[in-house]
């Protein structure tokens, strides 16, 4: 038995569906779960919707199937809002798609919970918070960025530019003969002021590429739509 | 293989139906003959050759444009846009709503690769703009997928001088708060009225 957020949700047959889930313990993990298009189980199994599983296979390598039983609710208060739903929709899919499966990341688990429920926030705070969640991703997949100091000098001040390669901080002067080939840093990324809705659209920037790079072209694929259409609507 | 063999295998595929079923419903077809297997052989033949598209809505129909679509007593200025045929039935059948149909085909679904340009949403966005249509109702289901096509919609209709709606959701005739799921009730909540 394992808490587990609905990650997506594949029709199987007539009734049945497999269903992906990122579990506390487990990492990202499927199933089958028998009856998973019918109208009880249909609300349960939303993107986003945190659950306790308890998986059944014969052997450990098998699809297996899951018995699932809601926890939470996170999805249904997102529905009314474009922006909120477009950052689920985002999340699951950089977490379906770009994470190993089952790769025990528990630190993701609680990060990803962690953050569905910032969604229903009352104003727009979620929306660093959400770059931040994708710092954070990268850095679970073992592609973290060192934002803490100038990779170029070793200072710490001044941090304003993000080397595209090595993915470490350049300081303002160390970056003027490269600026047109280095990434803008949000000062919130390190801890200075509030975002701007700029600061997040260069967040997001940021994250993109790195995500890009190390997760998605690495493999000849793009980053997925949901991404792209959190970006598209942020811009907005 | 015979032709009940046949008629087996091809009942087996219908949804709900499994070869057990469709064994029994093959006995049941060739006991009631007259009754029932030559008239039903009818209606699929004409079935198949004369239920088509519309062009203009997606509906399924004998006619095209379908009958919604032609008919006069319709409200031409309210189109309610629907993921699948079955929710304009279910509409239709409720018998409340006079406007017309726009059926998208579908939801967008990054994971599926469904985008927009595999529903009908180019057809609906002209249809919306050149139509004397003053409202558009989304009545998609609250899903995350149903949703995001709504949203998705909604700004690609902003631009144009229309009035769009959604349906509202909470606690359904006959209802009972205990079996309701913390989605639905956190929705009730939010929606509630004086």
């Amino acid at each position: 038995m394992d808490q587990g957020l609905v990650l997506s949700v594949r029709r199987h047959g007539e009734s049945s569906a497999v269903v992906t889930l990122l579990t506390a313990h487990h990492g990202r993990h499927a199933g089958l779960v028998r009856g998973g298009q019918s109208r009880r189980l249909r609300g349960v199994l939303q993107p986003g919707n945190q659950v306790t599983a308890t998986w059944r296979a014969r052997l450990e390598e098998h699809l297996g199937s899951f018995v699932l039983e809601l926890d939470r609710s996170l999805a249904a208060p997102l529905l009314p809002f474009a922006d909120r739903l477009a950052a689920l929709g985002s999340l699951c899919a950089l977490v379906d798609t770009g994470l190993p499966e089952r790769e025990n990341h528990p630190a993701l688990f609680e990060n990803t919970a962690a953050m569905i429920t910032a969604l229903d926030s009352e104003d727009d705070s979620w929306r660093p918070y959400y770059v931040q969640w994708e710092l954070d991703f990268l850095r679970e997949l073992g592609f973290g960025l060192d934002l803490s100091r100038c990779v170029a000098t070793g200072g710490i001040d001044d941090l304003v530019y993000v080397s595209p390669k090595s993915g470490g901080a350049v300081s303002a002067a160390a970056g003027v003969p490269y600026r047109d080939r280095l990434l803008p840093l949000p000062g919130f990324l390190i801890g200075h002021g509030t975002p701007s809705d700029a600061d997040i659209l260069e967040g997001l920037a940021l994250t993109g590429h790195f995500i890009d790079k190390h997760v998605y072209a690495a493999y000849d694929r793009s980053l997925p739509a949901p991404r792209d259409r959190l970006v598209q609507i942020l811009r907005r | 293989m015979t032709e009940i063999e046949r008629l087996i295998r091809l009942l087996a595929r219908m949804p709900g139906l499994g070869p057990r079923s469709a064994r029994r419903a093959t006995l049941h077809l060739i006991k009631k003959r007259e009754t029932l297997l030559e008239p039903l052989a009818r209606a699929l033949t004409d079935a198949a050759q004369n239920i088509r598209t519309c062009r203009v809505c997606g509906n399924v129909d004998t006619n095209d444009p379908c009958g919604i679509c032609t008919d006069p007593k319709r409200d031409s200025t309210l189109l309610c846009v629907v993921e699948d045929v079955a929710d304009l039935w279910a509409l239709n059948r409720a018998d409340i709503y006079t406007g017309l149909f726009h059926v998208l085909g579908g939801t967008l679904s990054a994971l599926d690769g469904i985008g927009p340009e595999d529903l009908n949403i180019s057809q609906l966005i002209e249809r919306a703009q050149a139509d004397a249509v003053t409202e558009v109702i989304l009545a998609m289901n609250m899903t995350v997928d149903g949703q995001t096509t709504a949203h998705y919609i909604s700004e690609r209709l902003a631009s144009a001088d229309l009035r769009i709606t959604q349906l509202a959701h909470g606690v359904p005739v006959g209802g009972e708060l205990d079996y309701l799921d913390d989605g639905t009730l956190s929705a009730a909540l939010r929606a509630r009225h004086e």
